[in-house]
Order: C-alpha cells, then structure tokens, then sequence
C-alpha cells in the first residue's frame, strides 16, 4: 500500500514536471534564436556605447559619446526628420491603408483580381522600391516631374529628390506606397471578423453608415490598429534601407534620420561607439512609445 | 441597399469604383513604368518624351543582363536564404506560437513582452555587433550568416501570427483528437496543422517576402559575388551602371517576378488565414 | 465496458476549487446522468475522467485499473462534445475512422465498423461529405458515430444535444437510448435538461458548487430529493417552498395558516423548517391555505395556475379545468405523505 502509495507520488511529480516543461520546449528554439542573436548583440551594442573606436582598437570612454551627442547638430536635425518621416509615413499609410481594406470589404466586379494587385507593392522588395521611385522622380526617364510641371505644382521638371525642402517627400511617398498593403491587409482581417450581425442591428436602431462605423467599425478594429499601428512606427522609425537607397540622407542633410545616420556612422565613419550610443537613444524612445501602446491597447480590451 | 434613391446608388457606384481606380494606378503605376522602360530600346528612351508605351520593343536589356552579369547566381542565392528563412522561421514560430495558444504558464506574460519588444529594436544597433559574433564565428561573406540573422529577425512576428491562428483553432478538436488515440504532437501533426494551413501561408508569405527584401544586413556581411543575395547584386549593379537605365530595369523586373509570383499564389491565405485567426480573438 | 470508480476527486482552478470530495461508483453498462447548475464543475468532472485535465487528488479507475496518470488515448474512452469537435478536414468516412487509424486497425475491420455505425446512425448517404456540409442533427450523429466506431469502455457525452431545436433533441434523446440499450456500454451524460436527466438515467448525480448532492435512479431524486438543492433543481416547474416552524404534528406557515406533516417525519418541538410541495401535489379545497389566483395557463393536457399564498408565488398543476379567473380566492392543501419537509438551516431532508 505505501509502495502503491510512493508510485503514485512519483508519477504525480513526473507529471508535474512534464507540464512545467512542456511550453518551455516549444518556445525554446524560438527563444534561443531571439537571445543569441538580438538580446546579445543587443548588449554588446549597448556596451559599445560606452567605448570609443578608432581604426584597430577601443578604449572605455564613459559617457563621452552621451555628452558628444547634446552638441551634435545634426543629430538634432536627424531626430526631427525622423519624427516627420515617422509620422507623415504612418499617418499616410494608415488612412489610405483603411480606406482600402474598407473598399476591399464591399462587394464589386473583379474584386479578387484587385485584390491581388493592391496588394502586389508589398511583395516589392524594399531596395527596387526604393529604386524604382527614385527612378520616376528622375526627369529624364520618370514621369512624375512632368506630370507635376504640367500641373503647376512645379515651375520646372526637375526631381524632388534634389531640393532639400522636398527631398523628403520622395521616400516618405514610396514607403507609403509600400505600407498600404500591410495596413489592408491586417485591417480586412479583422475587418472581416465582425459579424455582420452587429450592423444589421445598428442599422435597425438606425445608425446611419458613418454612425455604423464610428460605433460598430472602429471600436472592434481599435485593437488590432493599436498593435498594428506600433509595430508600423516602431518599425518605420528604425527603418533605414529605403532612404538609404534613394538619397542616402541626402540633399544636405535633409532626409538624414536617425536610422540612416546611425547607418551612416558606423559603417562610413566607422564610428561605432558613436552610432551605438545614438543608438540606445533610439531604442529607449521606442520601447517607452511600445509600453504606452501596449498599455493603452490593454486599457481598450478592457473596454470593449 | 433598400431606403436609397437611384441617383444615391448611381454615385455610390461611380465612387466605389473610380477609388478601387485610383488605388489600382497607384499600386502599379512604379511596376508599370519599371516594365516599360526594361523593353525601351535604348535610343528611342529620350528622345520619346514618357509615352505610356514605346514604338519598339526590345528584349535586349534582358538578354545582356542575363548574359553579361552574375544575375542568375545572386537570384539563386537569394531563392536560397528567402526559403531558407521562410521555412525554419514558420516552424520555430508554430512551435512557439503553439505554447503561446495552448499552455497556461508562469512567464507567458514575460514571454510575450519579450517578443514584441524585440520588434523594437533598431536594426542598425545590432549591425556593429552581429558583424564581430559571425566574423569570429566564420559566418560572414555566407549565406548561412545571413539565414540565421534573418530567422532570428522574424521570429517574433511570425510567432504572434501563429498564436493567433492557432487560437483560431478550437481546443475540442485537439482534446477529440487526444480521446481517439493521438499524442499531443500527433494530434498538432494530424488535426491542428492541417487547420492552420492558411495562416501558415501566410506566415511564408510574410517571411519570405521580407528575408527576399532585406538589403543592409546583406551589403554588411556579403562581400564576394559568389555569395550576393539579389538585393546586394542588384545595387551594386546600379552602381556600376549608373547610366544603363534599360539594363537597370530589366535587372528589377526580373528580381520582382519571383517575389510577384509567390506573392500572387499565396495572397489569398493572407486574408482567409488573418480572418480564421482573428475569429476568436 | 467497465466500471468507473471515482474517490476523493479534488480539482482547483488556481485558489478556486472546482471539484470536492467527488466519490462516485459506476457499474458496467450502466447510464449515468451529471446535472447541476450552470458552472458547478460537471465538464470539469467529466474531463477529468476523460484526462483532460489533471486532478489535484483523489482517483479514478477505470475497470480495475487506476488512470490518474494515464494521457487520454491510453483510457479506452470516447467523448462527445457539446460542439461535436468533428475534424473540418476530414469528410464524415475519416473522422468515424480516425481513431482505428491512429491504432493501425486493419482496414477491412475500419471499413466494417465504419460501415456498421452509419447503417446504425442513419449516415450512410453522407459519408463522403465534409462536417461543414451537414446540417446539427447530422453532425451529431457524426460525432455519435466517431464513438461508438471505437468500442470504447466508456462513453462520456458533453452536453451533446444542447445545440439541437427542441423536435430534435427529442428524437436524439431517443437514439442515444435506444444505443445504449444495444451497445451497453458504460456512459457518462452531462446535461442542462432535466428531461434528458429524467428520461435517459440509470441515476442521476445532481452537483452543485463542486460538490454531489443527491446520485440515484430519477423516480427516487424526484420522490425523496436529499435536500432542498436537489428537490429545487429536479422537477419542472419546481416545488413550491414555504417558510415554516413545526408545532405538533402540522407546520405553521408565516400567515398562519397550519399544514399536516407526513408521519415519517422527526421534527422537535418550534424547530425552523421549510415545506416544499410538487406543483401537481397541490389541490384545491375548502380548507386550508387561502390563496389567491394570478395567472391560469391551460396547457392542453393540463392546467398551470399561479397564485400567491402564504407570502410566496406558488404554482398549482391540476388534470381537471378548473373554471378559475385571476383575482379569485381559493384554498390549497396536499395529502401529508407528498409534504417534503427539509431543515431551515442545514437543507436537509427531515421525512
Ligand atoms: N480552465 C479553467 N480555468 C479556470 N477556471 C475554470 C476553467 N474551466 C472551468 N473553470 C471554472 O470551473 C467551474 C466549473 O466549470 P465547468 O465547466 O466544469 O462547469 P459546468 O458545470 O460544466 O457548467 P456548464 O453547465 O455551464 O457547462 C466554473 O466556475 C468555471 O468558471
Ligand atoms: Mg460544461
């Protein structure tokens, strides 16, 4: 009976332990990945931005690269075309990312055929669609500055990729053509999964269809814009390799963001210690902007 | 819809389609003029002026690119790290998304955070020290290199993909499937997978898209030709031919088929596979 | 088939315990019904023998062999869910052939078990069809289907009919009977419906808040209910309750009206009792407990009346018409031995 009785306790703790284990050894690769390869460089990174490189050795240097970057002017610079790229991006993406998903969901001849081409910039690789609008602001082969003189909008056609005060506008215009589809795409999804019901209701108790998608629409989609909208920002922010391509933060400094002048520290000026230190700054700024999200996301969730 | 005049539906027709119109030309108006200037013989490209369409036709960027570069090489390589990459991420993330779904655990919460923030992470901030862990690893000027990083990049994505349409799938079907005879890993293999078919297309998608994308990690760790992915290949293309506006575009159009094609097949997942996921949540 | 023997099952959700102290003897063959209110731990118990969930002590043997460690597919039980949980990718000929793959039966056996249940269940048009292309009824009779295929040792059924309209639960109900008497397999049957508790049980468990309350065959939970829980839970419409204080041989009610207690009854002296009465007990007479009518609902085959009486709303079932109009003022009484007499504080049964 105490034999029975000690069997008994054993397989209960190997089960215990089975459970415990279990969802560890499912995570596990995925774990070991993300620590190896970002949590450790990560580290390594942050440690850089104690030190200071020069051609074949460091040295620790404090806060020597912190307090280099108070007076760095086009660091300052940088920060401020990264929030207008950030936001003029998102902002851009984001509406006409809705408005797609919302045409999307209504019924049309061809539906399925459009779909699939809207769509379609989202498979371009980042670099070609950096190239490729490069390639459409250039006066000589592209179209656009002769459509813009024709219509006024220009006295010459010249690209707006050379004129420090448009500048921007050209990788802030072909990385909203990139976005929309990611936007459409998550929007329908979840777009699709109210039921339809919930309108059939509303438009009963006679909510018009603006009332329909300010009181049905939008709170059910409010989540998932919540996450999706961060991790677009986040991600936008960091984002070097378009502006990279089409005018490596050029002309004058004017589309210079954070991402590419970190980029452009380390790798032109070979200034590690310099870029990681701006680096860290970036990163604090985003994962302070991530916890506010994910906070207010919860705070919704709550309320619906 | 009843309750609408005739004129009212008559304009709400003309609007649904003129915008569906406008996002059509937006979306293809850079692939479209990419394609036309690729079959633009060189001489008639200014004297023409933009015409929607050239007078002659060419296929000769096509062929010389073909012919005179290492195209076909970078296009292997780059098929090589983008399935690579597309396949280990959705089988690390299904396993991890699994837990995710299915286990109610001490530090899932943590988990979680961790995950996403990692989508915080300003890529350049790794660069520097990534490029010194796969220099003394021997793991630069490689694809491997290359498969690795980018794995480990689209790990937290896609497992947040594939929690949520393992969620979508209910848990009665796996506890079915355990009462008729099925280990915990058979009744993933036998029943949850084959339900999650759609959103793992989703996830290669995603992935595969993105590692065939990826262009500074690459110009970072990739030096010899040999090893170019098609991004790298294709700027430093660009660079050497600055003026060649023909080769340029014929190179583009060719790196997009591929993306293009896969991307066309599997785009109907995309929704289909979001919305099942999303059903629950 | 076998037995099912339960001892000291314990379960908790985190500090909430869901299940205490649950003993319970089932036989070989027999039907036995869990009901109880919603959220008192039926699905809770009835997964735990299925292995669903791990129970924090106690144990649960099957036949002779103890199974509180054995996964699921090792307890040689079929369950049946309240959403049928058929596979969606598999047409109606694999989910009922399934479990004999897993088990690498020889396909003649497969096609021949198979073949038998749909003959047995009505489905051999549909079996080539996909779970989304049948309609409720059909589904669960796939899910039906899918157990009894196995030849299992035990059936556990998860509220299965609770998704079906009323004609259908009722025809279902039927089958699911008329099964168990061929096949005789032991079964679990957790359930809302007190037709369903009523019509298909060996015994019935009543539960309530994780804890059995009364187990036994339906005519005796329904005649000599342990406690107030179970005399209120069994029976529709419910019994009628009335405060009381015992006083001799009769109860007093709280307006001071007096009823006869049955003989079997222990009762001191001014103890704080509650009477209760089955709504077909009650009859009208010249005596007895004034009330005054409120609404009369003739249901064909009887007659409902509702009326208020000694501070509570009681129901009155009667065979005959009665000519009775709301407002009207009519005396109640029952015979002593269909009085239920419970104790006040502790719910339990004093006759
Ligand atoms: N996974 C869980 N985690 C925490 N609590 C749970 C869990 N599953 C069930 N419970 C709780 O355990 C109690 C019993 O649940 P159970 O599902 O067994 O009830 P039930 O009797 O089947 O109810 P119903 O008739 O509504 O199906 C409930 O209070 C429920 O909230
Ligand atoms: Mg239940």
């Amino acid at each position: 009976m105490t034999a029975l009785a000690e069997d008994i306790g054993l397989l209960q703790r190997q089960a215990d332990r089975r459970r415990f284990i279990e969802p560890w050894l499912y995570l596990s690769p995925a774990l070991i990945l993300i620590f190896t390869v970002l949590i450790v460089p990560l580290i390594i990174g942050i440690s850089y931005s104690f030190r200071k490189f020069s051609a074949f050795h460091s040295e620790y240097a404090g806060l020597d690269q912190y307090r280099a970057m108070l007076g760095d002017s086009v660091l300052h610079g940088a920060l401020i075309n990264t929030a207008w790229w950030t936001v003029a991006s998102l902002v851009l993406q984001f509406f006409l990312g809705l408005g797609l998903a919302l045409l999307l969901n209504r019924p049309f001849h061809g539906r399925r055929l459009v779909q699939g081409l809207v769509f379609l910039p989202w498979a371009v690789p980042i670099f070609l669609t950096g190239l490729t609008w490069a390639w459409l602001f250039n006066p000589l082969i592209g179209p656009l500055p002769h459509i813009f003189h024709a219509i006024g909008l220009q006295a010459e056609p010249v690209t707006i990729l050379a004129d420090p005060a448009t500048a921007m506008w050209g990788p802030i215009i072909a990385n909203v053509w990139f976005g929309i589809p990611f936007f459409a795409i998550t929007l329908l999804a979840a777009r699709k999964a109210i039921p339809s019901e919930l309108y059939e209701a509303a438009a009963i108790d006679g909510a018009s269809p603006w009332q329909q998608f300010t009181k049905v629409t939008l709170p059910f989609l409010a989540p998932t814009i919540a996450i999706t909208v961060m991790l677009r920002t986040v991600w936008i922010a960091t984002f070097a390799d378009l502006i990279y391509v089409m005018t490596a933060g050029g002309p004058a400094g004017s589309t210079n963001t954070i991402a590419t002048y970190i980029y452009v520290s380390a790798f032109k000026s070979l200034d590690k210690g310099y870029a990681s230190a701006i680096a860290v700054l970036l990163l604090v700024l985003l994962i302070a902007y991530a916890l506010i999200v994910i906070q207010m996301r919860r705070t919704l969730l709550r309320d619906v | 819809m009843p309750g609408q005049s005739l004129f009212q539906r008559i304009a709400g027709q003309i609007g649904l389609y003129g915008a569906v119109a406008c996002y059509v030309v937006f979306a293809l108006l850079p692939i479209y003029w990419t394609i036309k200037i690729s079959v633009t013989p060189q001489d008639l490209l200014y004297s023409e002026g933009i015409r929607l369409w050239p007078s002659r036709m060419t296929l000769a960027n096509y062929a010389s690119v073909l012919k005179a570069s290492d195209f076909p090489r970078y296009f292997l390589n780059s098929i090589i790290v983008s399935v690579s990459t597309a396949f280990i991420v959705t089988v690390v993330a299904s396993f991890a998304g699994y837990a995710l779904s299915r286990f109610r655990f001490r530090g899932k919460a943590l988990v979680s955070l961790v995950l996403l923030l990692t989508q915080t992470f300003p890529l350049v901030m790794v660069i520097p020290p990534i490029y010194r862990i796969m220099g003394q690893l021997g793991l630069t000027d490689n694809l491997y290199g290359l498969i690795i990083i980018y794995t480990a990049f689209n790990i937290a994505f896609a497992t947040f993909l594939m929690q949520s349409f393992l969620d979508g799938v209910p848990k009665d079907l796996e506890e079915a499937a355990m009462i008729d005879g099925c280990t915990r890993l058979d009744a993933l293999r036998r029943v949850i997978l084959p339900l999650t078919l759609p959103g793992m297309g989703a996830t290669v998608a995603f992935v595969f898209t993105a590692a065939w994308s990826e262009l500074l990690f690459g110009l970072m760790l990739i030096n010899s030709e040999s090893q170019k992915t098609f991004s790298v290949g294709l700027l430093t293309f660009v660079g050497k031919f600055a003026v060649d506006w023909g080769q340029m575009m014929a190179a583009s159009v060719l790196a997009l088929i591929p993306v293009c094609l896969f991307f066309l097949f599997l785009q109907r997942y995309l929704v289909t596979g979001l919305t099942a996921g999303a059903v629950k949540g | 088939m076998a037995s099912v023997s339960l001892r000291g099952i314990h379960k908790k959700f985190g500090p909430v315990s869901v299940l205490e102290k649950i003993d319970l003897d089932i036989e070989d063959g027999e039907f036995v019904v869990l009901v109880g209110p919603s959220g008192c731990g039926k699905s809770t118990l009835l997964r735990s023998i299925a292995g669903l969930e791990t129970i924090d002590g106690g144990e649960i043997r099957i036949g002779d062999r103890l199974v509180n460690h054995a996964a699921p597919k090792d307890r040689d039980i079929a369950m049946v869910f309240q959403s049928y949980a058929l596979y969606p990718h598999m047409d109606v000929r694999r989910n009922m052939a399934f479990s004999l793959n897993l088990r690498k039966s020889p396909a003649e056996l497969i096609a021949e078990r198979v073949s038998a249940a749909s003959a047995k269940l009505g489905l051999g048009s549909l079996l080539e069809r996909l779970p989304k292309q049948l309609s409720g009824g059909q589904r669960q009779r796939v899910a039906m289907g899918r157990a009894i295929v196995r030849n299992p040792k035990v059936f556990l059924f998860d509220e299965p009919l609770s998704n079906l309209d009323a004609k259908l639960r009722s025809t279902m109900r039927t089958e699911i009977k008329a099964l168990h008497q061929s096949l005789k397999t032991t079964s679990i049957y957790v359930t809302h419906d007190q037709i369903e508790a009523m019509t298909m049980a060996n015994r019935i468990v009543v539960m309530h808040d994780g804890i059995i309350q009364q187990v036994g065959p339906p005519l005796e939970l329904y005649d000599r209910p342990a406690n107030i829980f179970v005399a209120g839970f069994i029976g529709s419409p419910t019994m009628n309750f009335f405060d009381a204080v015992s006083q001799g041989k009769s109860a007093r009610l709280g307006d001071g009206s007096a009823l006869v207690l049955p003989t079997g009854a222990v009762v001191k002296e001014g103890r704080e009792i509650v009477i209760g009465i089955r709504p077909e007990h009650l009859r009208f007479s010249g005596e007895g407990l004034p009330g005054r009518v409120v609404v009369v609902e003739p249901l064909g085959m009887s007659t409902q009346v509702t009326l208020d009486a000694a501070g509570e709303r009681v129901t009155l079932m009667a065979l005959e018409r009665p000519s009775l109009a709301p407002g009207d003022a009519k005396s109640l009484t029952a015979r002593p031995e269909d009085i239920h007499v419970f104790d006040r504080s502790t719910g339990l049964r004093l006759n």
